[in-house]
């Protein structure tokens, strides 16, 4: 009585682009996708209503605690006045436009990061995976090779001697770093992926190879390599603010990270000012909660099981 | 012989010894039903049959008829989102379905066994050979000393024909047919009156297969144990059975002895499953059914094979067929002996 | 049957001796990439500090010898490699005549043990709370330590540590924030020294603990879910064994072998972290002193540091494949 399950062999249920079904739109990824965007609206409405000059040095009066803190405790601070409502800091920048400034940086260098590091992550890992053999080996050697390496320790000594000026240099230089992770997974999926029926079915019909890789194998990657990508420029965003907490970072401009070094530089938790670490910890905050809600978001519309299995 | 048990008795047993009606598993009116967004899915429909002892009966049917469904509900080991609705399953008189999880756990494995379908992931991969067998029967019998506990594990490997080396290894160190032949091991360990065994040749190759029903048959004549045997290969089970239960569907549309089954099959199902049986003998033309499957959460009132029965009625889309004895032994569910 | 074969310790022997080439080589190479070098750039600092230096030239073409860094390239990189091999790290060029290894002999074993000890309470913890998670009699309370393990797990152990410096030691004043022991101590295996040691660890250690233990719980958790799918589970169920029995031979037992794979490769991100957070709490091991290595733009004690890290790590991931074999009774039979 059986009979062969054609639907076996056809390709399976793309796992699409149709935003509007319900796996996509999986509570914890809305919740860190709004976060996000909240993120990127203060870059994009922060300069409309506030000047952004103000984040330069002696642009406002030095030391001034936010707004509703009137009676801070601590050593010489001036009056609070709501023409710099979150605070300023001791090189007379004001907080709120350091925070419209600040932010849309550390989005970025995570985003350019991450993304070259997916790309070079789906070059490496569908060679891999598909063709095996010595190119296999050398692909998975290095790249857990580059696991293995502390990537924060070996960015700090490049970053030592080689100073990164600006957001997109700093961006490349964290790319060294971020391949091997998405290298790894696409690795590992397009190898048990290459078994399937569907797959032998394109081989066998004279596709090739690439059209095999990007027409049947890529778009049901499509959730896991999403998740790779919010996972992996959240550790990029990680090791850039790492890197200018110790002083590292770009000088000229400001960022999140670096405002955070002068504020331990200057003493600040000590002094009571917690304004000046205090915020760009909030805005980092919010950015690292948000990608990581979006990442197990993605890996719950990825993998159908971890849905819904809050308790056994 | 396989020792008698040693722990005491909690669960009251009436034992196979005392059964009035010499019946070793009753089955009453069993509903399994899984819950999906749109609706339940009846997959097993009020059945009922039984057992008895020292019979191999064969459960059969195409996938997804509910067969499965009614073996995990013998054990009460029906997965979330499904459950047993109502009915009742009588084991040496106590009704599995009324038990606590801690007498459940007692009446597990000591009465009523399992050979499970797959038997290439029903070995837990990190311990050996050794202490998945003594676990099933270190928890029923309590600990035991270990030369004697040796000396049973390896007694029981060889009832199933796999070599002493066995006790040591690991699951991934044996062949498909070997890890089967385990999990045959591990249900006779405390020699229970019934065992379960799902599916257990269908993902081995033929050699192998015989193999493990030669296995089979022999541990059935040695300790006299009752089996069900579930599949979907009605040839390959006409070769073992005793008696034949044929469930289309979640229902149970016929049983009888394998013999009188094959020579006189009553419903139309039944009859459509043996002639797609290829015959070495004689070419037989291939039948390919008319008709459509309903959709399992709304199944057409009156019998359940309406949609595709050659003979169907109009009594047969509105009143349900009971399962009538029609010859001493044999039942049919079909308005066509009515 | 379950342990060590010829071909994968040689196999994982050669990918350790790999991984620290790779390593050092990196940190050899980029650092020479860079314009100008260090000696110029350290006397020119100097005379900035104190001065114009008399005979400038003559110093730096002498230190430039005493440090090798006269020599081409590759005879540089070769001197560098045998130096590596017997871990001569050279001397510090800020705190001359300081020798490397001697500075990084001193603060390994702050690093050794914050990290050490931190890695292995949140291993355990966290695996912990993501095992009870999966279980069904865990009672309600201790379910909510998932989303808040979570919610903590996204930030940073050096963003944690400054928030834990500002409200438990600037504000409460419950522990000290900065330094390994008390201020005027002498080292020493009294018990006043221990107590001072294992105080002022606390909040660093609470910082990186509280922070990675999330990622063990939802990883663990999912494993434990999708182990409780399989086959074996089920028919452990149907022989009757008790539950507890069902949770750790079956479940744990094979839930935490991924976990263990997972911990080898996050080893390179906790030091990282590891890093950042002695330098925020001023803490004497390896990172910290790293921090005094930036400002002073004191290359050789860098590189010194950093290839002492790669080295570490490795070791550690080393030690990991060896030991996993012994968890897993499938991986001698891989063929790779």
């Amino acid at each position: 009585m059986a009979t062969i399950p054609v639907e076996q062999i056809v390709s399976p249920k793309k796992a699409g682009l149709k935003l509007w079904n319900s796996p996509w739109l999986n509570r914890k990824f809305v919740i860190g996708a709004i976060l996000i965007l909240l993120a990127v609206l203060v870059e994009i409405v922060g300069p409309l209503f506030w000047d952004v000059s103000m984040a330069n040095t002696a642009s406002a009066p030095l030391n001034l605690p936010p707004v509703w803190a009137r009676d801070t405790p601590g050593f010489g601070f001036g009056e609070a006045s709501a023409a710099h409502p979150l605070g300023t800091e001791s090189n007379g920048r004001d907080m709120l436009a350091l925070l419209i400034v600040a932010t849309p940086r550390s989005l970025r260098v995570g985003v350019i990061a991450a993304g070259i590091g997916m790309l070079v992550g789906i070059l490496l890992g569908f060679t891999a995976g598909y063709y095996g053999g010595w190119i296999d080996t050398v692909v998975r050697i290095l790249s857990d090779a580059f696991i293995t390496i502390p990537a924060l320790a070996v960015l700090i000594v490049i970053s030592a001697f080689v100073r990164q000026v600006t957001t997109e240099n700093m961006a490349l230089l964290l790319a060294l770093f971020a391949w091997p992770g998405p290298t790894r997974l696409i690795r590992a999926q397009v190898l048990s992926m290459r078994e399937q029926g569907y797959v032998q079915m394109a081989r066998l019909s004279g596709a090739s190879a690439p059209a095999i890789m990007f027409k049947e194998m890529l778009p049901n990657l499509l959730p896991y390599l999403a998740a790779s990508f919010t996972g992996n420029v959240s550790l990029r965003i990680l090791e850039a603010a790492s890197l200018e907490a110790l002083g590292l970072g770009p000088t000229r401009v400001p960022t999140l990270g670096t405002t955070i070094f002068y504020a331990i530089r200057g003493a600040a938790i000590l002094r009571g000012m917690w304004w000046w670490w205090g915020f760009p910890i909030i805005m980092l905050t919010i950015i690292f909660v948000g990608l990581f809600f979006m990442t197990i978001g993605l890996d719950e519309i990825a993998n159908p099981r971890l849905r819904g299995a809050k308790s056994q | 012989m396989i020792d008698t048990r040693k722990t005491p008795e909690k669960v009251q047993l009436k034992g196979r010894q005392n059964n009035q009606n010499n019946v070793v598993l009753e089955v009453k009116e069993l509903c399994v039903h899984y819950a999906t967004p749109s609706g339940a899915v009846i997959a097993v429909n009020n059945a009922s049959f039984e057992v008895y002892p020292g019979e191999l009966v064969g459960l059969v049917g195409e996938s997804g008829c509910g067969k499965t469904s009614v073996a995990m509900a013998l054990l009460r080991l029906v997965q979330p989102p499904g459950r047993i609705v109502s009915g009742q399953i009588l084991i040496g008189g106590i009704d599995m379905v009324g038990l606590s999880d801690k007498e459940l756990r007692q009446v597990r494995w000591r009465e009523l066994a399992l050979i499970p379908q797959g038997a290439m992931n029903s070995l837990n991969p990190v311990m050996r050979i050794k202490d998945q067998i003594a676990d099933g029967i270190e928890t029923h019998e309590g600990k035991q000393p270990r030369a004697e506990l040796k000396e049973r594990i390896l007694k029981l490997l060889r009832m199933v024909g796999l070599p002493g080396r066995v006790y040591n290894m690991y699951p991934h160190e044996l062949s498909g047919g070997m890890k089967q032949r385990v999990c045959i091991a591990m249900a006779i360990a405390l020699n229970p009156a019934l065992i379960i065994a799902d599916e257990p040749t269908s993902a081995l190759d033929v050699i192998v297969q015989r193999v493990v029903a030669q296995t089979l048959l022999e541990v059935k004549n040695q300790l006299g144990v009752s089996m069900i045997m579930i599949g979907h290969d009605m040839g390959l089970l006409a070769q073992l059975v005793d008696r034949i239960i044929v469930m289309y569907a979640g229902n149970i549309v016929e049983i009888a002895p394998v013999k009188e089954i094959f020579a006189e099959p009553l419903h139309p199902y039944t009859q459509l499953l043996i002639s797609s049986i290829p015959s070495v003998k004689e070419r037989k033309p291939l039948v390919l059914s008319e008709g459509v499957t309903h959709d399992l959460r709304n199944p057409p009132p009156g019998c359940i094979f309406q949609l595709r029965c050659p003979y169907v009625m109009d009594v047969c889309r509105q009143v349900v067929p009971p399962l009538r004895e029609l010859r001493p032994n044999h039942f049919v569910a079909c308005h066509l002996y009515e | 049957m379950g342990g060590l074969s010829r071909g994968y310790l040689l196999r994982r022997l050669g990918m350790f001796f790999l991984t620290v080439w790779l390593g050092s080589t990196i940190i050899f190479i980029i650092p020479r990439l860079a314009p100008g070098d260090p000696i110029t750039a350290m006397v020119s600092r100097m005379s900035a500090q104190a001065g114009s230096v008399a005979n400038s030239d003559q110093i730096i073409e002498a230190w430039r010898a005493r440090f090798g860094l006269d020599a081409p390239m590759h005879i540089q990189y070769f001197r560098y490699l045998r130096n590596l091999l017997t871990f001569n790290l050279g001397y510090s060029l800020a705190f001359f005549p300081a020798e490397v290894e001697v500075l990084v002999g001193r603060s390994l074993p702050w690093t050794l043990g914050l990290l050490g000890l931190a890695t292995v309470i949140s291993f355990i913890a966290g695996n912990a709370v993501g095992a009870l998670l999966a279980w069904r009699r865990t009672p309600g309370l201790a379910r909510l330590l998932l989303p808040l393990t979570l919610t903590f797990t996204a930030i940073p152990p050096f963003m944690l540590g400054i928030l834990l410096i500002y409200f438990l030691a600037f504000g409460l004043d419950w522990l000290p924030f900065a330094g390994a022991y008390g201020r005027g101590m002498q080292p020493g295996m009294n018990l006043e020294f221990i107590l001072s040691v294992i105080e002022h660890g606390t909040l660093p250690a609470l910082a990186i603990v509280v922070t990675t233990m999330g990622f063990w719980a939802l990883g663990m958790r999912g494993m434990m879910i999708t182990t409780d799918g399989e086959d074996y589970m089920i028919l452990a169920q149907a022989k009757g064994l008790r539950p507890g029995r069902i949770f750790w031979l079956y479940g744990v037992r094979n839930s935490i072998l991924p976990q263990v794979t997972a911990l080898a490769l996050s080893l390179g991100g906790i030091a990282g972290g590891t890093i950042i957070v002695e330098y925020i709490f001023t803490y004497p091991g390896m990172g910290y002193l790293l921090y005094q290595g930036i400002i002073n733009t004191d290359y050789t004690l860098i590189q010194g540091i950093v290839f002492m890290l790669i080295v570490g790590v490795s070791v550690a991931v080393l030690i990991l494949d060896l030991l996993y074999p012994l968890i897993d009774p499938r991986i001698t039979y891989e063929t790779r």
